[in-house]
């Protein structure tokens, strides 16, 4: 309940703060498998009873680190923080998401209702182009995007559950790499011949097969796309295609191929990348590097039942119609 | 008779005695299954993909064809007859339960959560129509049940047997090994899940303790014990085997029903219903 309600404030995009909260030195760009426990030593991780590196376990990546470095303020043109600037920027966020909203805002969640994670001490989850922006857009993409926000601005907010972001329809949150505001958990599941990521957010299990079968036709899309998987090394290494069209991921096009890769780098913590490949909407690749810690302690993947009390979806449409009649109105 | 004809027919009953002999032994083992597949740690190894292919999603009683409730689409959707999977064919309600059960049934289209993509509950979603993926790995890891109707799914702690801190729609189960049969203890679930489109219904109150016994490589015996002091006179029991996919390609594809739900649910507050 609480979370469906934050999870429709999540996509209405009200908040948008930035806790940096400064915490153990996890760069997660790790070349090979160096253990951050242990400086110098190279970390061996354990195997299944059937060879595979195992990854299993409840793990999660919440970090108040953004995507994108700023490009204004004291941030712009660095790549990493000093424990003074984390700290600073951390305590001006908290102060600011617990202070009173502007005139006229209902205001939301305060700090304490959210889980943004610790920070990194990068500026940005994007390790590549060494900027920490997502690239420019293709003319092609430039073009695509336009339409379709030509397209969106002929109806209202809420003319329809369809015009409602993925989000607060509970149809999914994507991939674990996106992350969220809260409960960016996920447990790896493993088995001869397969690696399975169970997404708390929604409910959902990424059954990534490494039997290296054929992808599906291309007009096969799925709200994850098809996953296929091999290990390279200790690393797995992921292939996603075939993305419906609706989950696009910052202006993704069908034919992203995205690739992640886990990589074991001590006894709780996953280094985690993945690549945006989509040459028809990015004029080069891009690369996010966002750590995985293990869950410790009673903590665990609980249910995220989204579309089951999801009364946020009828108060959005039935304020929306409530707004339409008072418009009628005062013509 | 000449001592070639004698021969001959020493031999043809000599013959004929082998064949029997072979044949018996043939179908003794026929009759006895293949060993079951094991993990590295001596457990069953239940990985794979799975389906009970039966009609108890439609009625877990034993019932009859029937015109199903969409005239536009007649035979397509119309009820198939199935064999019932409870012991006895029998669900021992309460007296005062029977009445809601009826009711549910006279009118599942509106009440049944399946028809709006709600998570489906257990045991409910080991039988419906779409298969469902184990993945089991060694001791001390859990096990995941991952369902392709609306991407539903539950892990089944293995290692650290933990209470749910809340009730949930596909509940809290934790599982435990009995020779070569996975018993997993399910609890604290809401009241809003069903067994059926018959309306077979239960209460916050509903205890499933289900077990998952390999008869063969390719087959899973299934069997709940349902206890619901609040709807149920007695604890009662269903069961049926479960098969699997065995082709190569097997996998689960996506059932985001959500989506096919969202114009049933919400249709009327569009802007411009749909007519």
């Amino acid at each position: 309940m609480r979370k469906t309600v934050l999870a429709s404030i999540g996509v209405a995009g009200a908040v948008v703060t930035l806790a940096w909260w400064m915490s153990a030195p996890l760069t997660g760009q790790a070349q090979g498998a160096t253990n951050p426990d242990k400086a110098g030593e190279k970390y061996v991780a354990p195997h299944t009873a059937w060879g595979d590196p195992d990854l299993q376990g409840q793990w999660n990546s919440q970090t108040s680190t953004p995507l994108e470095r700023p490009q204004s303020g004291t941030l712009a043109g660095k790549d990493t923080l000093s424990e003074e600037e984390a700290e600073g920027l951390e305590s001006a966020n908290i102060a600011r998401a617990d202070g009173p909203p502007p005139a006229g805002d209902p205001g939301t969640y305060n700090s304490f209702w959210f889980d943004r994670g610790k920070g990194l001490s990068r500026t940005s989850l994007i390790t590549d182009p060494p900027d920490g922006r997502v690239p420019a857009y293709t003319p092609e993409a430039e073009q695509r995007l336009a339409a379709a926000r030509a397209e969106r601005a002929t109806r209202g907010p809420a003319d329809s559950y369809a015009d409602l972001p993925i989000w607060p329809r509970c149809i999914t949150r994507g991939w674990n790499g996106i992350g969220s505001n809260y409960s960016s958990n996920t447990q790896i599941f493993q088995s001869p011949g397969y690696v399975v990521i169970l997404q708390e957010l929604i409910h959902e299990s990424r059954i990534i097969p490494l039997d290296k079968r054929d992808g599906l036709p291309a007009r096969v899309q799925q709200w994850l796309g098809v996953s296929r998987g091999r290990w390279d090394g200790d690393t797995l290494v992921v292939e996603t295609r075939n993305f419906d069209p609706r989950a696009s991921y910052r202006g993704s096009s069908p034919e992203l191929l995205l690739v992640e890769r886990f990589t074991r780098v001590s006894p709780d913590a996953i280094d985690y990348q993945f690549t945006m490949h989509d040459p028809k909407t990015y004029v080069k690749d891009w690369t996010v590097a966002r750590p995985m810690r293990r869950e410790t302690g009673k903590i665990t993947i609980f249910e995220y039942a989204c579309h089951e009390g999801n009364y946020a979806m009828e108060g959005i449409l039935a304020g929306a119609r409530l707004e339409d009649k008072e418009a009628a109105a005062k013509r | 008779m000449s001592q070639w004809l004698k021969g001959l027919l020493v031999g043809g009953v000599v013959a004929a005695l082998v064949t029997l002999v072979a044949a018996g032994e043939w179908q003794g083992a026929s009759r006895s299954s293949p060993p079951i597949a094991r993990m590295a740690d001596g457990k069953p190894n239940l990985n794979g993909i799975w389906a009970a292919n039966n009609a108890a999603n439609w009625d877990i009683q034993t019932h009859k064809a029937r015109q199903g409730p969409v005239i536009a689409l007649g035979a397509a959707f119309s009820v198939p007859g199935g064999m019932g999977v409870v012991e006895g064919n029998e669900i021992p309600y309460k007296p005062e339960a029977v009445a809601q059960r009826d009711a549910n049934g006279k009118d599942w289209m509106t009440k049944d959560p399946e028809v709006k993509c709600y998570l489906p509950g257990v045991p409910r979603a080991t039988y419906m129509p779409y298969p469902f993926q184990i993945v089991q790995s060694t001791e001390p890891n859990d096990i995941l049940l991952s369902y392709e109707f609306a991407s539903a799914s539950r892990i089944i702690h293995m290692s650290t047997n933990q209470e749910s801190p809340t009730d949930t729609w596909m509940g809290w189960s934790n599982g435990r090994w009995d020779g070569d049969t996975l018993v997993v203890d399910v609890k604290n679930f809401v009241d809003q899940t069903w067994f059926d489109r018959a309306g077979n219904y239960h209460s916050d109150a509903l205890h499933v303790v289900e077990r998952y016994t390999p008869l063969t490589p390719d087959v899973i015996q299934y069997e709940a014990t349902i206890e619901d002091p609040n709807v149920f006179t007695r604890p009662w029991k269903m069961s049926m085997p479960l098969y699997r996919r065995v082709e190569k390609s097997a996998q689960l594809m996506e059932y985001k029903c959500v989506e096919f739900a969202e114009e049933l649910m919400y249709g009327h507050l569009s802007k411009q219903p749909k007519q």
